[in-house]
């Protein structure tokens, strides 16, 4: 038993602090959110140059080979610099469903492109229902041999506008099936909705987009269950880094802050504001990594599930009592586009969303306990 | 990082858990609360019930055998020297089986301090019969007018030759009416700054001129006294540590594991039982009609309980890796605590109208009527050992050093 990073994830989440916050600084993240594409690819090739895209991918497919809790301390520090752009969406959206359930060709085939930064990916799962159960999914597929053709509108599909693939889940009669479809076909049509966060989502109506079958007809939701899990932990390590910094701009802006002829970090309201917000810091950032732990070491199905839920129920309303704390630490101030401290709040109600809010999640765990 | 045994880790446990298998009494085994009904070990020493006194003794002399009474003392004081990690898993297992400690606030806070401030007579006096449960003791250090505000106590000490003489008042003193020792802070120096001019002695809670009157609480128990001082006296010998150190010696950093697992054992058990009883033909009476709107709120505790569990586990993975918890610890204190409140309200508001019945026998008694016992049991936790206020403070001054007001 040991709570501690190894010296490898020492290593990387130190590389990755430096390395952002040269090249993802606060100017870039405020770019990002007025730039059509939402993202730089220069950044984007950098990255690959470290690896990231590829971290999670094995050595065979060009990748660095790591595991899913080295990829989520990498993630914390993505939250930390709110760094813009379709990384998740590309290793957690198309990179583990390919690792998961590709075939050997299609890991081969696309893998390496991932690794190097050549491609973008995303998930297409959620519809206007906005659900995240297997019966949201109300888009059609029709199989044909190692072809698959949906019809239906996908809606929060993140990085849409800039994605070269989406990996879809759609219906046929033998239930829900997958797909990876190209972006680049007349049948698929994306219309960018403008968000809280400021970041890419779309509405994506597919009008008999074609692309290859990935798995086998009828057993995608299996299959997704997994995506959807690593993908949902991912979420808890971007809120956890967004919440660890919130929390320490806060804490900073107390300790400088003048009124009454005092910084405000030394009137108890404030005080105790900050250590509720560490504990809810800390506390969301080991429910995490025990989630991470539980799917990266393979533990019993029943015990990694009720991890995952957990993590999710937990991290979404934690670090969202966080950034309120924060706001309400830097008064007027805080209210402004100007100044950082909003970055943060916006963006942890995206993540706080993202494949189920605490009450979704809480409700899972309820079940699971058998109440 | 890594919620797994390591196979010694592994191996230690099973060690751990034979050994209560094969060595835990009957009484204490279907667990200290289950049923509502608190098998005390400290009460069963003193039992005139002759069952209790031999559950009491088979037990002692069990863990003894081990050097297991008190696992963190150094083996050469009689105890089992654990290693932290080891001490983690012996008081993970022992709270999982909810088998009753032994020895009470002498091994856990008289012992410790005493190794490392007392002189090599005050050890061997006193250390071997804390072992063998032969004295309890008890702790004076709060007064009526020295509360959160530890150091501003009162009680004087004045030399009188090789003696000094006690006068004042302590209050809130657990259990002083079971105890034969106390240990207490007071003033030796009256003119010094208020953390220099106190000390920690130790006394025959039988001297001359003690009054111990116990305190009804508001669930009509007597857990607590007030402790008079007229005229006491008591060798100054039995200083521990220098004269006006006192402070520091009453402060001294234990440094046997504190994280506060077996709190995180017990609440999670507790919340098992309490989903449990649901299930059950008196659960299904005793729970509300409409218990279904409160699924949520129990889901919450389970998770709030499973963030405790990793603080516990966050202290010990770091002392293990010789780091020192600073405002780590405080954070476990405040949320087990806090924790610990809520469960009991989540407990009382499943069961509607029944959350009235304080009595434990009979059928409208749901669970003993452990719930609202520990409705009212649980309200001094977040005001002990450090109240939820002080941990908010340590944490924001000591941990992130924002300014002190
Ligand atoms: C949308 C908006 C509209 C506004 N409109 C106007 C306007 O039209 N005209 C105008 O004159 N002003 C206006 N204001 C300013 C407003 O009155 C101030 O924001 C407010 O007085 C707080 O001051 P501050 O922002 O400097 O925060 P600060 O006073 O710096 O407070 C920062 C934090 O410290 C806390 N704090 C401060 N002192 C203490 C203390 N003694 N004890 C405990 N905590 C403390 C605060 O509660 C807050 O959480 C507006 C502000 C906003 C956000
Ligand atoms: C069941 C029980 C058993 C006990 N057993 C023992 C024992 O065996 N031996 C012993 O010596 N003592 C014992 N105590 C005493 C315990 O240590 C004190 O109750 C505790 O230190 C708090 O002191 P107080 O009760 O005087 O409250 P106060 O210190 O008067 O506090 C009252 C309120 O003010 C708040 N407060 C105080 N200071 C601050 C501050 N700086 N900032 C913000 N808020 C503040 C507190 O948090 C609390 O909410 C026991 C107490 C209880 C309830």
């Amino acid at each position: 038993m040991d709570l501690g990073l190894s010296e490898t994830q020492e290593l990387l989440k130190n590389s990755a602090r430096d390395f952002l916050e040269n090249e993802s600084p606060e100017q870039l993240v405020r770019d990002m959110e007025e730039d059509e594409a939402g993202y730089s690819p220069e950044l984007w090739s950098k990255m690959a140059e470290q690896g990231w895209q590829g971290l999670l991918i094995p050595e065979e497919h060009g990748g660095a080979g790591f595991d899913f809790l080295d990829l989520c301390v990498l993630i914390e520090e993505f939250g930390r610099a709110l760094v813009p752009g379709p990384f998740m969406s590309t290793v957690l959206g198309g990179a583990v469903p390919l690792m998961e359930i590709g075939s050997d060709e299609q890991k081969a085939e696309f893998l390496p492109r991932i690794a190097s930064g050549d491609v973008i990916f995303s998930l297409a799962l959620t519809e206007p229902s906005a659900r995240f159960d297997e019966e949201g999914v109300e888009c059609t597929a029709s199989v044909n041999g190692n072809e698959v053709t949906f019809n239906g509108t996908k809606l929060f599909v993140p990085d849409a506008n800039v994605a070269d693939y989406l990996i879809v889940a759609g219906r046929t009669d033998k239930g829900v099936t997958l797909g990876i479809v190209a972006t680049d076909q007349p049948g698929v049509e994306v219309t960018q909705l403008q968000t809280i966060a400021r970041d890419k989502q779309a509405e994506v109506k597919l009008n008999g987009a074609t692309g290859q079958l990935l798995g086998n007809d009828g057993d995608g939701w299996d299959a997704l269950k997994p995506v959807v899990n690593h993908y949902t932990v991912a979420e808890c390590a971007y809120l956890v880094g967004l919440a660890q910094m919130d929390f320490e701009i806060s804490v900073d802006y107390a300790k400088e802050r003048v009124q009454f002829g005092r910084p405000i970090g030394s009137f108890q309201a404030i005080q105790h504001k900050c250590a509720d917000m560490v504990t809810d810091v800390d506390g969301s950032r080991f429910i995490m990594y025990k989630a991470a732990w539980s799917l990266a070491t393979d533990q019993p199905d029943a015990d990694t599930q009720m991890s995952v839920n957990m993590a999710k129920a937990w991290c979404s309303e934690a670090t969202r009592r966080v950034v309120a704390h924060g706001q309400q630490i830097h008064g007027g101030i805080g209210f402004t586009k100007d100044y950082k401290i909003q970055l943060y709040f916006r963006r942890q109600k995206r993540a706080e969303l993202a494949f189920g809010d605490a009450d979704y999640h809480r409700e899972l765990v309820a079940q699971q306990l058998g109440i | 990082m890594d919620w797994s045994d390591s196979p010694e880790q592994a191996t230690f446990r099973e060690e751990v858990a034979e050994f209560i298998v094969e060595r835990l009494p009957g009484r204490y085994q279907s667990g200290s609360r289950e049923g509502g009904i608190v098998q005390s070990w400290q009460a069963d020493r003193k039992s005139v019930d002759t069952e209790a006194r031999d559950s009491a003794m088979n037990w002692a002399d069990a863990l003894a055998e081990k050097g297991w009474i008190a696992p963190h003392w150094p083996e050469e004081y009689g105890g089992a020297g654990l290693t932290v990690m080891e001490q983690f898993i012996y008081n993970q297992e022992m709270a999982k089986a909810a088998a009753s400690p032994v020895g009470g606030m002498g091994v856990s806070l008289l012992g410790p301090t005493m190794i490392v401030h007392g002189s090599d007579e005050q050890k061997a006096e006193h250390l071997p019969r804390v072992l063998s449960g032969e004295v309890a003791w008890a702790q004076g250090y709060s007064e009526p007018s020295a509360g959160s505000d530890l150091a501003s106590l009162q009680t004087r000490a004045i030399r009188d030759g090789d003696d000094l003489v006690i006068n004042g008042q302590k209050i809130w003193t657990s259990g002083a009416q079971y105890a034969d020792w106390l240990f207490a802070l007071v003033r030796t120096e009256p003119d010094a700054p208020k953390h220099r001019g106190i000390s920690f002695i130790v006394m025959d809670i039988k001297t001359p001129g003690i009054t111990v009157r116990p305190i009804v609480d508001m669930g009509w128990q007597e857990p607590f006294n007030e402790t008079f001082f007229e005229d006491v006296r008591v060798p100054a010998a039995n200083i521990v540590g220098e004269e006006n150190r006192g402070w520091y010696v009453g402060m001294t950093l234990l440094d046997f594991e504190r994280s506060g697992i077996s709190d995180a054992i017990q609440y999670e058990r507790t919340l098992t039982r309490l989903i449990d009883y649901g299930k059950s033909e008196a659960g299904a009476k005793h729970y509300r009609q409409d218990w279904k709107i409160l699924r949520h709120e129990v889901a919450e505790r389970y998770l709030e309980i499973g963030v405790l569990f990793n603080f516990a586990f966050r202290i010990v993975s770091m002392q293990n890796n010789g780091m020192v918890p600073n405002y780590e610890a405080s954070v476990n204190k405040l949320f087990g605590s806090e924790t610990h409140q809520r469960l009991s309200r989540t407990g009382t508001k499943l069961f509607g109208l029944y959350a009235n019945v304080w009595q434990r026998e009979g059928e409208h008694a749901p669970m003993n009527a452990e719930f609202t016992r520990d409705y009212v049991g649980s309200v001094p936790h977040t005001i002990f050992s450090g109240s939820s206020e002080i941990q908010r403070n340590v944490i924001a001054t000591r941990g992130l050093g924002l300014p002190r007001g």
